[in-house]
């Protein structure tokens, strides 16, 4: 597999590419320039790793986020020194805040340029130290093949996160003999897994205990591949399970003992059971301010177990009675055969009245096409089986309240950072990653201009995600807030927008326009039976807000209907 | 010298073990500017272990927020070790260098200051007095306002350095007093 040269030596640019043959990288997204060039020398040599050539920086990080997320493994974007380090920096940030294993590798100026301002150089591992789990800038090729192996090792294991490789020009180009490690280890970087036992065994003491217990599954679950798990645990325990943004998917949401999703537009029972419960067992979610609300109205009369991965995640936000460092997965595993059903019957009887006096998951029944509607047409239209990739703002939390998700890893959402532009790159990266499943872009008239650049790359590359636009014709939750908290001065809120049909057709992809419900029944039927990219301006009601909401400050108890 | 400010806030003293490479300080002293910590002092040198650097930081505050701030750090891949020492038994020493102003007289007089406080005089001129002063911050702190008053024209202070005192390293060593709250420690332990 690999390309030796001649002498048994390496370059610095075989090298990369030989640990990503080794990684199982098949895919990395990128855009050339002056320092990199030697890298994509060699990546030419290598035609195992499709090189997908994306249109701005930002937009191949994404696509390496959404690789990473629906493989649960390690993604590879590059880019050249100075302006496309940069670039990457709000990726960066994302899969920072979201734990997404993403190695970036960045050209830098020669060694013997740096430190002197020359041409494209920017300090770019100075500039990545807060954005990154762990980066480096290689000075040494003969370190080279132990710092790659590193990186991929920091980035996948313990809590994954981004992990950044400067790499100078010359270094791509220098040879050497030290080989590529199989085994890491990293002194002072010991994840945890295991979980303590003692805590394992008070947490099924206060299970059995409790009257009304609910989990709140977060990424964690998803991450560490603990849905079976998890299913088991609610099923032998009878609690009810509600998810993070997320956990959405972790637990099927058409089960009777899903409550779906908690948070500022979490669904009013969940938030309600939340609200009202004597035990929440939190598995890997970090208690965000978007998920609890007010902190000190957050789940007042419960005790509080809390699983999770990170040490700095325990207590960081509210007290916890009984903290379990480690994997889900391992921990879960431990916990299921100890635990004792929950007399919990009054408890799900009385939430399941509740949700069926509250059904926020059901879009209001009007002929008037709302945004809400265009999401759970695409659930029904595709049986739920889509892969969904929301972007951030209104359509994001419809995205997630509107489709029952029923399988793992199918919704994906930049939720921590919230970066506008997301959904169109991190969709092409989901359908890289999983080219069999049927992958749907839902997002909205403004964060889709922010890399719409990127339908160049969908349409080189017949890329076959069918891109939903849930265009109401404004940057849709500020106008939300705008009215609601504002007084109504709606300024910036408003957006001029070109005919998004028409630019997918210049780009060479179909477009297609939906103002109607049965309009979009055809044109949702339509993109389905075409066998490549597809984009739907989807025209919904402009002043549709998405509810149910908790206003900044407030509570989860006080979640607003209306 | 401390600001009335600075006299009146309670100090957490950490130690920190690292790996010897570059642009390590830098990250340290970021995920404590990150997360909302002012650093008092910080000092660097090298351990007892070859390739592995010891920091001393003195931050505002204690308690809690001090035990999340332990857990930001050990987040960083390059921290080894870190050890609150704030409520240990311990030995704090600084050095700090100060020119001092004053002739005729008044040099017998900074002379006396200095041999009480075990100050050595390092440096003298027609009309300054420079002496050098290793104890510990707070007899540093008395030393300069015994002298503030024939005036301080430079002064230069290292930070403090701080060991805990016992035979063995560390957190093994025996805190002053049992803190009241179990943590969890980042193997999961209690």
């Amino acid at each position: 597999m690999s390309n030796d040269s001649k002498n048994g030596k390496r370059s610095g640019g075989q090298i990369i590419c030989d640990v990503l043959l080794q990684e199982g990288v098949n895919a990395i997204f990128g855009m050339p320039g002056g320092a990199s060039l030697p890298f994509y020398d060699a990546l030419y040599h290598y035609p195992q790793i499709r090189h997908y050539l994306a249109r701005h920086e930002q937009g191949a990080g994404f696509m390496a986020d959404g690789y990473a997320r629906a493989k649960n493994q390690v993604g590879v974007c590059t880019s050249t020194s100075g302006p496309g380090a940069t670039n990457f920096v709000t990726s960066m940030a994302s899969a920072q805040m979201d734990s997404v294993p993403v190695v970036y590798i960045t050209g830098q100026v020669a060694r013997e340029f740096i430190g002197t301002d020359a041409f494209q150089e920017t300090d770019a591992t100075g500039v990545s130290i807060p954005v990154t789990k762990q980066n480096y800038l290689v000075k040494d090729i003969d370190e080279l093949p132990h710092t790659v192996k590193e990186a991929f090792y920091l980035a996948k294991s313990g809590r994954p996160g981004p992990v950044h490789l400067d790499i100078p020009k010359d270094i791509f180009l220098a040879e050497t003999d030290a080989p590529i490690p199989d085994e890491i280890e990293v002194r002072g970087y010991q994840p945890a897994s295991a979980g303590h036992r003692g805590m394992i065994l008070k947490a099924a003491d206060l299970i059995k205990d409790a009257k009304k217990p609910v989990i709140i599954a977060g990424h964690g679950v998803a991450i560490s591949e603990a849905w079976d798990e998890l299913k088991v645990l609610a099923e032998k325990a009878n609690i009810p399970v509600i998810t993070t943004l997320h956990g959405v998917g972790c637990f099927p949401e058409t089960h009777p003992l899903s409550m779906g999703m908690l948070g500022m537009h979490g669904m009013y029972y969940a938030n309600i059971a939340v609200d009202q419960c004597d035990l929440l067992i939190g598995i890997g979610f970090r208690f965000d301010d978007r998920v609890t609300g007010r902190v000190s109205g957050f789940a007042p009369n419960a005790k509080i177990i809390h699983i999770d991965l990170d040490p700095a995640e325990i207590e960081k936000v509210v007290q916890t009675d009984v903290p379990i460092v480690g994997d889900a997965k391992t921990i879960l595993a431990q916990l299921n055969p100890i635990v004792e059903p929950a007399e919990t019957d009054l408890w799900l009887d009385f939430l399941s009245k509740l949700r069926s006096e509250h059904p926020s998951e059901n879009p209001p029944d009007t002929d008037e096409f709302l945004p809400q509607h265009m999401i759970r047409q695409i659930y029904e239209h595709s049986d739920g089986k889509a892969k969904v990739i929301a972007d951030v703002g209104q359509n994001q939390m419809w995205a997630s309240q509107n489709f029952f998700y029923d399988h793992p890893l199918s919704f994906f959402s930049a939720g921590g950072t919230g970066p506008m532009g997301y959904a169109l790159p991190a969709a092409m990266g989901v359908q890289v990653a999983c080219p069999e499943d049927e992958v749907w872009c839902v997002t909205g008239d403004g964060g889709f201009q922010i890399n719409i650049q990127e339908l160049a790359a969908v349409a080189e590359y017949k890329i076959p995600i069918k891109i939903g636009v849930m265009n109401n014709g404004h940057l849709g939750m500020i106008r939300q807030w705008q009215n609601r908290f504002y007084d109504g001065r709606l300024m910036g809120a408003e957006l001029a927008n070109p005919p998004f049909d028409k630019v997918a057709e210049a780009y060479g992809i179909p477009g297609l326009v939906a103002r109607t419900k049965d309009e979009a029944d055809d044109v949702i039927a339509e993109a389905r039976s075409i066998d490549g990219p597809v984009l739907i301006d989807f025209l919904v009601a402009e002043n549709e807000d998405c509810m149910p909401m908790v206003f900044p400050g407030a509570s989860l108890a006080e979640t607003v209907e209306a | 010298m401390l600001s009335r400010r600075e006299q009146s806030i309670q100090y957490s003293t950490m130690v920190l073990l690292v790996e010897d490479h570059p642009g390590v300080l830098t990250k340290v002293s970021m995920v404590l500017r990150r997360r909302g910590f002012n650093i008092a002092s910080l000092s660097v040198g090298h351990s007892e272990q070859p390739g592995v650097s010891r920091m001393t930081i003195v931050v505002e505050g204690i308690g809690p927020r001090i035990k999340q701030c332990e857990k930001q750090l050990y987040k960083l891949i390059e921290v080894l070790k870190v050890y609150d020492l704030t409520e240990y038994d311990r030995v704090d020493k600084e050095l700090a260098i100060v020119r001092i102003s004053g002739q005729g007289a008044k040099r017998a007089e900074i002379t006396g200051a200095a041999q009480a406080f075990d100050a050595e005089i390092v440096d003298l001129g027609r009309d300054y007095v420079t002496c050098q002063i290793t104890a510990s911050p707070y007899t540093i702190e008395r030393f300069l306002e015994m002298v503030s008053d024939f005036g301080i024209m430079e002064l230069t202070r290292t930070g403090v350095v701080t060991m805990a005192r016992g035979s063995k390293a560390g957190m093994e060593a025996q805190p002053m007093e049992q803190t009241e709250k179990e943590v969890t420690n980042q193997d999961g332990t209690l």
